[in-house]
């Protein structure tokens, strides 16, 4: 269950430009005693130092750094000049940069991260143990290393066509803290930070953040989305007061309308989430969704108040395939890795499920004479004897 | 019914070319580059030259911008064959004038085109005699425009005078000018005094050569500056902390655009401490703009965009936001006194202190702008209507249909970008006229060509119309 919200957050009007749909979110103030910044990355791919001796190599632009800042006041002078004494630059002539774990505390009152990447690590460290129970179907490598090596694909926003100009054209409300895009009105991502300040500096980060590949798929569509305007009706408007009221109902209905349909699977209601760092008395966390088969599944990090509400959130949307390898592989933890037991309670037989493991690219998982006989067996035509789907017959039929 | 659907469709198109021409300069917008403008324009210029072409030519005596009076000009002239003898004589008369306002640069550089281009028919040669023969100082032109002039003379095959032709084709023959400027230039190769006898851009070069130091020469070549060569400098001097330039005075000979843009530009902080300077200026220049006309238009109320689309581009460097603060000042003059509420999207009050910020509620701000029950209500917005969208399109058709069905206030919507995708300017509703702008100096002629655009005045009155022009900027009794 996953307790996040976008409470305080309220849904402003959409902007449309082609394909991309914008809709912002609005604070009626600011989160206290937080603030966001981004610190860019000159050399462009840190390697990260996991913790036991492993390296994460990714190309990053930019990690933004959370400041906690004691008093009433916001003071974004404050934080920047914190900041200041922290970024030294590497010397030019190590052309790596060695960035330790992903979130990590750099002061006391100072928490450094790497947008997205937070998420993504959750998502591809998913299950990542690999088989708990020797099963003989696994291959050997599958029960010493787990999943190593694991790899997604996803995509830069400057990759996505018309993103760019969508951001470049969209004009940012007053209050303005978050956003989610839209994409041929597939929602392609949310991002929220404590502070309008912070949006206005970090509006533009949008196009380095990374979209799924159905996103980048819809964006080569080149179709357009329209502006989602409800006419107000003649004749319920007698004055100027009453098409007034009616503006503002129709907003009401568009915000209602855009929480409860278009965004409504933003936080999936049976997903997980877990806790990754502190600061004060906000908490960094990442969530992941249920992995529910033909449906939006958005993993993402989100750092919460005391109260629960969102301070900053950013999510990136899975493809269908990677829903499809994260629904196998909560599958088959749930039932101890024993292939027949999944198989069943997937509906098929061990031969289906360990073709569609192969499918999914976690053919090296199994053993390479058992995925041999798999296949044999496929060829044979003795595969997946899919249970007969009961029909509910209706007794009385016709009268 | 003498209107027929044709004639509905050709005033149409004839509003949308005329949209067109005023506000699109080819230049890169803040939706749309460059690419996309210069496409969208060169089709509507191929479209009404093919079916309107009288209207076409007839464009040239209506404001529009200078590159589209250069479009039109050179399409004429390419396709100068597919008229009778009668229409070629109209379209000389209003191209020799036209070529008469445009600045002579531009000039050079159609003629230039039209060489390029192949065009060398009785007409151009013509016209390009014509024009040169007009020069009130052939000598000044062909040293600073040399390169224009040369090949102008060499594609008209003009005959030249001895010295003229001896400066541009053979300068290196001649030992001596007698022409003072020609004699000046030819010094300014031998010896770095004589180039401050030139005008500027050719002293530039000369300087460039030199080497010479950029203050020494600012501070030497100053008496030398066209007006706006010094206007456009002064603040770049400003800024070099050099008293090169020193700062002219006369703000408020420039027209009100251009004197919004340059105030735009300055910092806000300049633009505090400077307040009454710059205020007085902006009035001043709106007054005289509005001449015998101020104090005439009763109770006008304004909604102005100065959202962030108004920023504009790299090439039009705020130029909406620049045209809604002189329509500001302006429509302030035209009101009668004390009864103008101009009312900006972001809902901030001091002009002088603005800059792009924020969405574009105008549906909200209309809403607002109704309340004031004025006699006038006058839009200048690029018309991306986005928070919420399509609401100012709902307010003006309720207005119309169900509040206001007399018509008792006049709406007119002016738009100062060209919406290259829609090939017009963008309309906020069918019931309310949208004029193209690039100057607010044409507000109050843009509002008169704003009723044809609300399809009640039919094609004979908008062809009326454009003879009247017509004969107005030739000079002609109509």
């Amino acid at each position: 269950m996953i307790p996040f919200t976008l409470e305080g957050l309220d849904t402003g009007p959409a902007q449309t430009w082609g394909s991309v749909r914008l809709v912002p979110l609005v604070r009626d103030e600011p989160v206290p005693h937080l603030r966001l910044h981004r610190r860019a990355y000159a050399e462009g791919s840190p390697v990260v130092d996991v913790g036991d001796g492993t390296s994460y190599t990714s190309f990053i632009p930019h990690a933004f750094v959370a400041t906690y800042v004691d008093g009433e006041d916001p003071a974004a002078s404050y934080g920047t000049r914190l900041l200041d004494k922290d970024l030294r630059r590497p010397p030019s002539r190590v052309p790596v940069q060695k960035t330790r774990r992903m979130a990590r505390r750099v002061a006391k009152d100072r928490l450094r991260f790497l947008p997205q990447h937070l998420a993504v690590e959750g998502y591809l460290a998913l299950h990542f143990g690999g088989p708990e129970i020797a099963w003989e179907e696994w291959s050997r490598s599958a029960l010493s290393h787990g999943l190593s090596p694991r790899a997604e694909r996803a995509y830069t926003g400057a990759r996505v066509q018309g993103l760019e100009d969508a951001l470049r054209v969209f004009e940012i409300l007053p209050g303005q803290c978050g956003v989610l895009v839209y994409v041929l009105d597939a929602l392609a991502g949310a991002f929220a930070v404590p502070h309008p300040d912070d949006y206005r500096a970090l509006h533009a980060t949008l196009i380095e953040d990374l979209y799924g590949e159905q996103i980048y798929q819809y964006g080569l569509l080149g179709l357009h989305v329209q502006d989602m305007a409800a006419r107000i009706d003649d004749t319920s408007v007698r004055s100027l007061a009453d098409l007034r009221a009616q503006a503002a109902l129709r907003q009401r209905e568009w915000a209602e309308f855009h929480d409860d349909v278009m965004a409504g699977r933003l936080f999936d209601r049976e997903g997980s989430y877990k806790h990754v760092q502190y600061i004060d008395d906000f908490v960094l966390s990442r969530f992941l969704p249920s992995f529910a088969l033909r449906r939006e599944n958005h993993i993402g990090e989100v750092i919460t108040g005391e109260g629960g509400g969102v301070a900053y959130l950013k999510t990136f949307r899975l493809s269908d395939s990677q829903v499809k390898r994260g629904y196998l592989l909560s599958r088959l933890a749930a039932h101890g890795w024993n292939i027949a037991d999944t198989a069943a309670a997937l509906g098929t037989d061990a031969t289906g499920l360990g073709l569609r493991l192969e499918r999914a690219g976690f053919g090296y998982l199994l053993r390479k004479d058992v995925l041999n006989r798999y296949r044999a067996d496929a060829r044979r035509g003795r595969t997946v004897q899919r249970p007969k789907r009961v029909t509910p017959t209706r007794p009385h039929a016709g009268r | 019914m003498s209107e027929t659907i044709a004639g509905l469709i050709a005033c149409e198109d004839a509003l949308m070319f005329v949209n067109a021409a005023i506000t699109s300069t080819g230049q890169r917008e803040f939706h749309h580059d460059a690419r996309e403008q210069q496409l969208s324009l060169s089709f509507l210029h191929a479209y009404m030259r093919e079916n309107y072409r009288d209207l076409y030519a007839g464009a040239l005596a209506l404001n529009v911008n200078d590159t589209n009076a250069m479009l039109i000009v050179f399409n004429l002239l390419v396709h100068a064959g597919d008229v009778d003898v009668e229409s070629r004589r109209r379209e000389g008369r209003l191209i020799a004038r036209r070529l008469e306002l445009l600045p002579q640069h531009r000039v050079y550089h159609l003629f230039g085109a039209l060489r390029r281009a192949g065009v060398n028919n009785r007409r151009t040669r013509a016209i390009i005699r014509d024009w040169l023969a007009g020069r009130r100082d052939p000598a000044f032109d062909a040293v600073k425009y040399r390169a224009g002039v040369k090949s102008a003379a060499r594609h008209a095959h003009l005959p030249l005078d001895g010295e003229l032709a001896r400066f541009l084709f053979a300068p290196q023959s001649v030992k001596r000018f007698s022409t003072p400027l020609f004699e000046t230039w030819r010094r300014a190769h031998y010896e770095q005094a004589a180039l401050y006898e030139l005008p500027f851009t050719v002293a530039e070069g000369f300087a460039a050569k030199y080497g010479i130091p950029r203050e020494r020469f600012l501070e030497r070549i100053e008496p030398r500056m066209t007006r706006l060569e010094r206007f456009r400098l002064q603040e770049n001097a400003q800024v070099g902390e050099t008293s090169a330039i020193r700062r002219n005075t006369d703000l408020a000979a420039m027209g009100p655009t251009r004197l919004a843009s340059y105030v735009l530009s300055l910092t806000l902080d300049d633009r505090s401490k400077r307040r009454t300077e710059l205020t007085g200026a902006l009035r001043s220049a709106a007054r005289r703009v509005a001449g015998h006309r101020a104090g005439t238009w009763g109770r006008v109320t304004a909604v102005l965009d100065d959202s962030h689309s108004t920023s504009g581009s790299a090439q039009k460097r705020h130029r909406p936001l620049a045209v809604a603060l002189a329509g500001h000042y302006l429509l302030e003059a035209l009101a009668a006194p004390g009864a103008y509420r101009p009312l900006w999207l972001s809902g901030r009050t001091d002009a002088l202190l603005l800059f792009p910020h924020g969405p574009t509620p105008l549906g909200m701000r209309l809403l607002d702008a109704l309340d004031t029950a004025p006699e006038r209500l006058i839009v200048v917005s690029d018309g991306w209507d986005n928070a919420p969208p399509g609401l100012a399109a709902d307010v003006l058709r309720i207005w119309r249909s169900r509040l206001d069905p007399e018509g008792r206030v006049a709406i007119t919507h002016l738009n100062p970008v060209y919406d290259a995708s829609g090939y017009d300017v963008r309309r906020l509703a069918p019931s309310v006229p949208t004029a193209g702008v690039r100057d607010a100096e044409d507000l109050p002629a843009l509002v008169e060509l704003a009723r044809f655009a609300e399809g009640r005045v039919g094609l004979d009155d908008l062809r009326g119309y454009f003879d009247e022009q017509a004969a107005r900027f030739l000079g002609e009794p109509a």
